[in-house]
């Protein structure tokens, strides 16, 4: 191999830094491969940590070199992502990945309607956040490669989100990735799309032709990776074009399985800013709901930055949900639990629910292909959503598991 | 020095410093015959009749204490981090050319590290009580003359108490004195709280000195130690630096992580059955005690139940839930913020304790075995549920025991604990230092799960109907090691070098820490 660069360096350090390290690799004419290692765990994982650069080292063909690695704590699939940089800075036509092998607990389908009360956004450079994440119940987790991400820095996301995808348990959390906004994001692609993602957010939407480049570029890395499960899309409206043509974009494909509002760049673009009452993105926060629901998908309000103050979170969860929204994102483990409660259903809704469940079991033992309550015909969606609800009564002990034989006594 | 296999097959020295031990033999298996330590009869006659006992400086106390070379004295952490008499104490004693002292404090603080030199050069020949941080390093890399001690609070009350240790001078930081010797913690501008942990040196050592930064007249009342006990009287400008002494406030830990085990701790105390009223628990000042405590508050308060007793670190969390009538009482073992020490002052219910009301263990009982459920932490916890709380998986010392020990005794212990730090693994398959048995811990709480130990059938049926993740340690450990890259290399340690030793409740060796090899 053929290298410009003899020397470069990746990754982080530094007191603050956690999880993460810095390397430094610089190529040889002879000598072998030559380690210098200091870590925080070099008594516990430093023959380990040397043996999985040897092994990389080999996949890449690097004979000589020496390389220092100052390391923090990274896990083995950050170290991955971090030499694997390294090698690309320093050989650019470098195209083989070398990838942790897949962790199968990740092995987990999604499905279209499925609950997306809460979403955590989780900066797509910064591996420290990843390992607890899916311990705080988020109903899902992104990996930001967009605006968490410095520009210098993208490349770095690139890897190092792939692998998290690869290795890191989130715990039964739906998978997501927001991508950069197009042109970029579809280089992205090709970094998740192989790896089980579940939903692929769309950053400043504007148009239905971003969602079906989006939906070609995905269609055919599924092909090429032979990738059977179906992977969603969530545009998120985050300009006033955006607004206007929400109806186009959320029915621009079949992936689409919600359409999200993101409130501070929209603000922006209509020349005010964002406050408390919110009454300058009411128009824009019903009209995605508007289009949402007409193109039979979930809406899915922007976030609540204000992490501290859970009261104001409930407030605005409870407020979106009444304006007809399905989920919230996140910016904090801590707001998830405030969102997935205020998401409950409430008391009368679930009284409802209930009746609808029961009359739709009486009517399939009895055979009836329709179901109806008091002299009301119920649709099919109606019962799924009825369904739906008790599920979520019952999972959050609302309502006993035995709720039908209660009722009868 | 031979190294002999306790009743817990770990290995320690049949002697240390010289001193003839005995190995752990079992929980309550040793007990020790004959009389407590004497302290020698002191008259009146040789007092000064007008209760003026100040000394014009540290120097001459030290000098009419008759300071000798090998004497042992005794300091205490109730200053923390913002202690500057103990630094000053070193330097006036290697400045009379004094050496090897064994210094015997209640605990030390990274504000020690000045006390390096004094190791180096002979002053010290080793400290018996804590080495922390820069301490531990030291010793860890096998550079202090003598062999450490490790004790907790009640250990270091029981080895004077049964004359295992001798005090020759004690030296008391005193935010508030007066010219007999009575003196207290909590008020001046020292003000920390209490002295509790200095009650035993006051009444068992040969020489005691008062030190104080905030003299008044005669008396000093209400008293925490008594000046009938007290030799000598020291007026110096400050013991200290009064932001590091106490914090302002104490505040909760804003770490997702932290919370989220809080959270699972106070949703054990109400799904076990611990929390009904007139219990009692123990909540330290950590990141996540401290939250345990709020989460458990609000669960109190939504149920109406009401603790009959706080043992504890006493914070403004404390104080809340006395103010609030939550509990009748804080038995205060230590005091963390400047709203515990006020409490301290203002509430008959904030009650002063000792390590000897709390915790000697070669008493007629103590509090800690009272208690109904205490929460601690670890630095690494094995499969059979022993634990180290004072050296790390590199195999460094870097802290103390503190009454970590006495606590087990609680009716439910529970260790509140991350199940990795970064990429260490905390729960692994041996620990390498024990520090409590595991017979004596009960409950694992960590992010991923809720570990009980197999011997309580109680809490595992209790818990049968719970939401909490209860599973069993192996499947944490191993889900553990699946993330930090598989099992953790040990750390190479040099097993012919002691260079401390972690002394159980009743003074026998539990475990050795081995010098590093380089």
């Amino acid at each position: 191999m053929n290298s410009e660069n003899k020397k470069i360096s990746v990754g982080k350090r530094g007191k603050e830094v956690r999880s993460d390290c810095y390397i430094e690799l610089e190529l040889k004419e002879k000598g072998g491969l030559k380690i210098n290692l200091n870590s925080k765990v070099e008594s516990m994982y430093g023959d380990s940590i040397k043996t999985l650069i040897l092994g990389m080292c080999d996949f890449y063909n690097i004979e000589n070199a020496e390389i220092f690695i100052e390391d923090s704590g990274a896990l083995n699939y950050t170290l991955m992502a971090r030499f694997e940089l390294a090698v690309k800075k320093l050989f650019p036509e470098e195209k083989r990945e070398c990838l942790p092998d897949f962790n199968k607990v990740n092995k987990y389908n999604s499905s279209k309607d499925k609950l997306r009360r809460s979403r955590l956004y989780l900066p797509g450079n910064e591996p420290k956040f990843y390992s607890n994440a899916g311990l705080h119940k988020p109903d899902g987790i992104i990996l930001d490669l967009e605006d968490s991400v410095a520009p210098s820095e993208k490349e770095a996301a690139q890897l190092l989100v792939r692998n998290a995808l690869r290795r890191v348990d989130f715990y039964g959390a739906e998978r997501m990735v927001r991508i950069n906004q197009l042109p970029k994001g579809l280089d992205d692609l090709r970094f998740i799309v192989p790896n089980n993602i579940h939903v692929i957010l769309i950053p400043k939407v504007e148009s239905e032709e971003d969602i079906k480049l989006i939906e070609e570029k995905v269609l055919s890395l599924k092909e090429e990776y032979k990738i059977k499960n179906d992977i969603y899309f969530m545009p998120i409206i985050e300009s006033a074009k955006g607004v206007v043509n929400s109806f186009q974009i959320a029915s621009a494909s079949k992936f689409n399985c919600a359409l999200a509002v993101g409130l501070e760049d929209y603000t922006a673009d209509i020349g005010t800013e964002r406050t408390k009452e919110g009454t300058e993105s009411f128009y824009a926060r019903s009209a995605v709901i508007n289009a949402a629901k007409a193109a039979k998908i979930q809406a899915i309000d922007t976030v609540f930055s204000d992490v501290s103050d859970m009261e104001g979170l409930r407030n605005s969860v409870l407020e979106a949900k009444s304006l007809g929204f399905d989920g919230k994102g996140c910016i904090h483990p801590r707001q998830i639990k405030v969102i997935n409660e205020a998401f409950l259903p409430s008391e009368k809704e679930i009284e409802k629910a209930k009746k609808i469940v029961i009359a739709f079991e009486e009517a399939e033992a009895k055979g009836l292909g329709v179901v109806s309550l008091g002299s009301k015909m119920i649709d099919a969606p109606v019962v799924k959503r009825a369904r739906r609800v008790v599920n979520l009564a019952e999972e959050n002990g609302l309502i006993e598991k035995d709720w039908r034989n209660i009722k009868s006594l | 020095m031979k190294l002999v296999k306790n009743a817990v097959n770990r290995l320690v020295p049949n002697e240390v410093n010289g001193e003839k031990q005995i190995p752990f033999q079992g929980v309550g298996k040793y007990k020790p015959i004959g009389n407590k330590a004497k302290p020698p009869i002191r008259s009146c006659a040789d007092y000064p009749a007008d209760g003026n006992k100040i000394i014009k400086s540290l120097k001459e106390a030290l000098k009419k204490a008759g300071l000798k070379d090998g004497m042992t004295i005794s300091t205490h952490h109730h200053l923390r981090n913002g202690d500057v008499l103990t630094n000053f104490l070193f330097d006036t004693i290697k400045e009379m050319g004094i050496k090897n002292i064994r210094w015997f404090p209640s605990a030390s603080f990274p504000c020690h590290q000045h006390l390096i030199q004094y190791l180096e050069d002979g002053t010290i020949h080793h400290i018996e009580g804590s080495m922390n941080g820069p301490l531990g390093r030291f010793t860890t890399e096998g550079k202090m003359k003598g062999i450490g001690i490790l004790r907790s609070h009640g250990g270091r009350y029981q080895s004077i108490q049964d004359g295992d240790v001798h005090i020759d001078i004690a030296v008391i930081a005193a935010p508030t004195a007066d010219s007999f010797g009575n003196a207290t913690g909590d008020r001046g501008k020292s003000a920390c709280g209490l002295l509790g942990f200095a009650l035993g040196d006051s009444e068992y050592a040969d020489k005691v000195i008062v030190v104080t930064d905030n003299l008044v007249p005669f008396p000093c009342y209400p008293w925490q130690i008594q000046g009938n006990n007290v030799d000598y009287v020291v007026e110096i400008d400050s013991l200290g630096d009064p932001s590091k002494i106490v914090s302002g406030t104490t505040e909760v830990t804003k770490s997702p992580d932290r919370l989220l085990i809080a959270e699972y701790v106070a949703q054990f105390f109400e799904d076990a059955g611990i929390m009904k009223d007139g219990f009692s628990f123990q909540a330290g000042a950590g990141g996540t005690n401290l939250a345990f405590a709020v989460y458990l508050k609000e669960k109190m308060k939504a149920k109406g139940i009401k603790a009959r007793f706080i043992r504890g670190g006493s914070t403004k969390y404390l104080v809340e839930m006395l103010e609030e009538g939550l509990t009748d009482y804080i038995l205060d073992g230590q005091t963390f913020d400047l709203e515990g020490v006020r409490s301290m002052r203002e509430n008959p219910g904030h009650v002063n304790t000792s390590p000897f009301t709390s915790y000697n263990y070669h008493g007629k009982g103590n509090f800690a075995s009272i208690i109904d459920a205490v929460v601690l932490g670890a630095t690494e916890v094995d499969i059979n549920f022993n634990a180290n709380v004072v050296t790390h998986s590199d195999g460094y010392l870097l802290h103390g025991i503190g009454g970590w020990q006495n606590c087990l005794f609680s009716k439910c212990t529970i260790l509140a604990i991350p199940s990795f730090r970064d990429r260490i693994p905390v729960i692994v398959d041996e620990v390498t230092t024990l520090c409590g048995p595991g017979e004596l811990i009960d409950v694992i709480i960590t992010e991923r799960g809720i570990a009980i130990n197999p011997k309580r059938k109680d809490l595992i049926k209790a818990m049968k109907n719970s939401s909490l993740p209860v599973k069993k340690i192996e499947e944490i450990k191993a889900e553990v090691d699946s993330i930090c890259g598989g099992e953790p290399a040990k750390p190479k340690l040099n097993k012919e070098n002691v260079v401390a030793v972690v002394k159980w409740v009743d003074g026998t060796l539990l475990d050795s820490v081995f010098q590093i090899e380089n």
